[in-house]
């Protein structure tokens, strides 16, 4: 009897802002306006060269389409950032404690608003004033790299996976750092003693015990790069000519500039299906434990 | 101890390196901006607060405005949900009803859900419910897309709380509402303090919701108005730099003295 007065309140306010209305927007992603549509909208998305260009993208001329930058971002950008994490958690642990002042600056990726972060991106690339065009260009680097790389096709999507890496690291160390504080320090004092070497205590002791988390971290990127918005809005708004454009920047487009709302949701379909099994295998895992 | 050293050389190097990004944003916030035309680390290093100021008075998109509202809607879009999440976490650990279990897993899974899941339909029923451009709603609905991690987070912590303190209070005669505010909540405090901090930062923090769900120039918030410091025909970098060092202040000096509730709630509610 008491379940519904603990349970209930907050169960209303998720089934009416987000259960609901995801409801509604799978619904409509098989629907069009004359009715019942089947899987067309989303046969159309793998037609519409902004979401689906593989011919471009095997020609390595971009734009590719928003699901290859995606997929693209998710190549380069997971395991970059989940390994520079795990790495720097174990550097930093080896570190002495006055360095973690220096271990804070990686926190600012993480407390910073996206939106901030993509303007500090947009501006590290800029042409005349960024610091990494000036620096490349100082070392003999010709154009585009020398110069501003959210104005070129080339290096627009690059750039701005660069500068995510540097936002998400950050969380990928704190997590680890965690797992590792939680590792016994005598399994490393033993290995020690039998005389294992830096590089074999961190390949059999550390990245199989942090493993768990290692996948945790994956799991969460992974959702991250899926829906990545804020930044890729604020620095390109996807350009030039759609180069750097995204799923969750598609989305809006279609659901709030051209009002269809048909595509806009087919586009969130896919996003969500990519992501929901991985957050059901996710979530069982926590159940259970 | 040698390879100690390399790793404290490394380990600040890489921390500097980190900041540099940042620092070049606050350099050019405070520095005039033909003085930064060419690179923000080339001298002379004068100081001014125009920029500051051209952000904060600025005609459609003030940020003295944009503060206000992000706070009003980062307040009440903590308080919300971290009353109703510990309701609810209270209700899924120690109340027994049917189908508890598969309620739980249903909330789990929620987590996986995108906001751009939601964005057509929610902006629709925004409309009708008269919480479109509205900083009430869009705390409302924030409160619940935090509602899942916290009733997550918030479960892991009841969990490990003594069941012996509850059957005391209900043997003194007792009931659930009464044993849960006046022994459980009281206990959760320290849970309560990282749920509130990340909340916060990322209610703050938070674009997408904001920008299909306000559209008045007054009523935005924050995150919303940075975009529109970028100029028409060129990107005026002083300002634009400006509203990015305001916009981040507030959750940077929150994460500044609460980094240990902060961290705990990262890692306990991702990791555990």
């Amino acid at each position: 009897m008491w379940g519904f007065f603990f349970i209930g309140p907050g169960l209303v306010l998720i089934l009416l802002f987000v259960l609901w209305p995801a409801a509604q927007t799978l619904a409509l992603s098989f629907l069009n306006k004359d009715g019942f549509a089947g899987l067309r909208n989303f046969a159309n998305l793998f037609g519409d060269k902004a979401i689906w260009d593989p011919a471009r993208f095997l020609r390595r001329e971009p734009p590719w389409g928003a699901l290859l930058h995606n997929l693209v971002w998710v190549c380069l950008h997971l395991p970059i950032t989940v390994a520079l994490g795990l790495f720097l958690a174990v550097l930093f642990a080896k570190a002495p404690n006055w360095v973690s002042i220096f271990r804070s600056a990686l926190f600012l990726g993480i407390v910073t608003p996206m939106i901030v972060g993509g303007v500090v991106i947009r501006y590290l690339f800029e042409g005349h004033s960024g610091i990494i065009p000036q620096i490349l260009g100082a070392l003999g680097v010709g154009k585009p790299w020398s110069s501003g790389w959210m104005a070129y096709p080339e290096t627009a999507l690059l750039g701005l996976i660069v500068g995510s890496t540097w936002l998400w690291t950050g969380f990928s160390m704190v997590l680890h750092s965690a797992g590792l504080s939680s590792i016994d320090p005598e399994l490393f004092e033993a290995a020690q003693i039998d005389g294992a070497s830096e590089w074999a205590q961190f390949k059999y002791i550390t990245v199989p015990l942090l493993r768990p988390v290692t996948i945790v971290v994956a799991v969460l990127t992974l959702f991250w790069e899926l829906k990545i918005f804020d930044i890729v809005y604020v620095a390109t708004m996807g350009g030039p000519g759609r180069a750097s454009t995204v799923l969750a920047l598609e989305m809006y487009f279609a659901g709030f500039r051209a009002l269809d709302p048909y595509k806009a949701s087919a586009i969130a379909t896919l996003i969500t299906a990519v992501s929901v099994p991985l957050g059901y295998w996710f979530a069982a895992r926590r159940v259970r434990r | 101890m040698k390879r100690h050293t390399l790793a404290t050389v490394v380990a600040v190097l890489v921390g500097v390196a980190w900041v540099i990004p940042f620092l070049g944003v606050v350099m050019t916030a405070f520095r005039p901006s033909h003085d930064v035309l060419y690179g923000w680390w080339r001298p002379p290093f004068r100081f001014t607060a125009k920029n500051i100021a051209g952000a904060w008075h600025h005609s459609t998109a003030s940020l003295a405005w944009g503060l206000k509202n992000s706070a009003q809607v980062a307040v009440l879009a903590t308080i919300i949900p971290t009353f109703l999440a510990s309701l609810m976490a209270y209700g899924l650990v120690r109340v027994r009803f049917p189908g508890r279990a598969s309620l739980l897993m249903a909330i789990g899974l929620l987590l996986a859900i995108p906001q751009q899941m939601v964005a057509w339909p929610l902006f629709r029923l925004m409309h009708s419910l008269g919480l479109l451009n509205s900083l009430f709603g869009l705390a409302l609905v924030h409160s619940a897309w935090a509602l899942p991690w916290m009733v997550f987070f918030l479960r892991g912590y009841i969990e490990t709380l003594p069941v012996e303190l509850e059957e005391a209070a209900f043997i003194d005669g007792a009931n659930r509402p009464q044993t849960f505010f006046l022994i459980v909540l009281p206990l959760m405090l320290p849970a309560l303090a990282s749920v509130v901090v990340l909340q916060f930062t990322w209610a703050w923090n938070d674009f997408f919701l904001a920008l299909i769900l306000i559209y008045e120039p007054k009523k935005m918030v924050i995150t919303q108005q940075i975009p529109l410091l970028r100029g028409q025909y060129h990107v005026d970098w002083g300002l634009l730099s400006a509203g990015a060092f305001l916009a981040t202040l507030p959750p940077l000096l929150i994460f500044a003295f609460f980094q240990r509730y902060f961290v705990r709630g990262l890692v306990g509610g991702a990791v555990k």
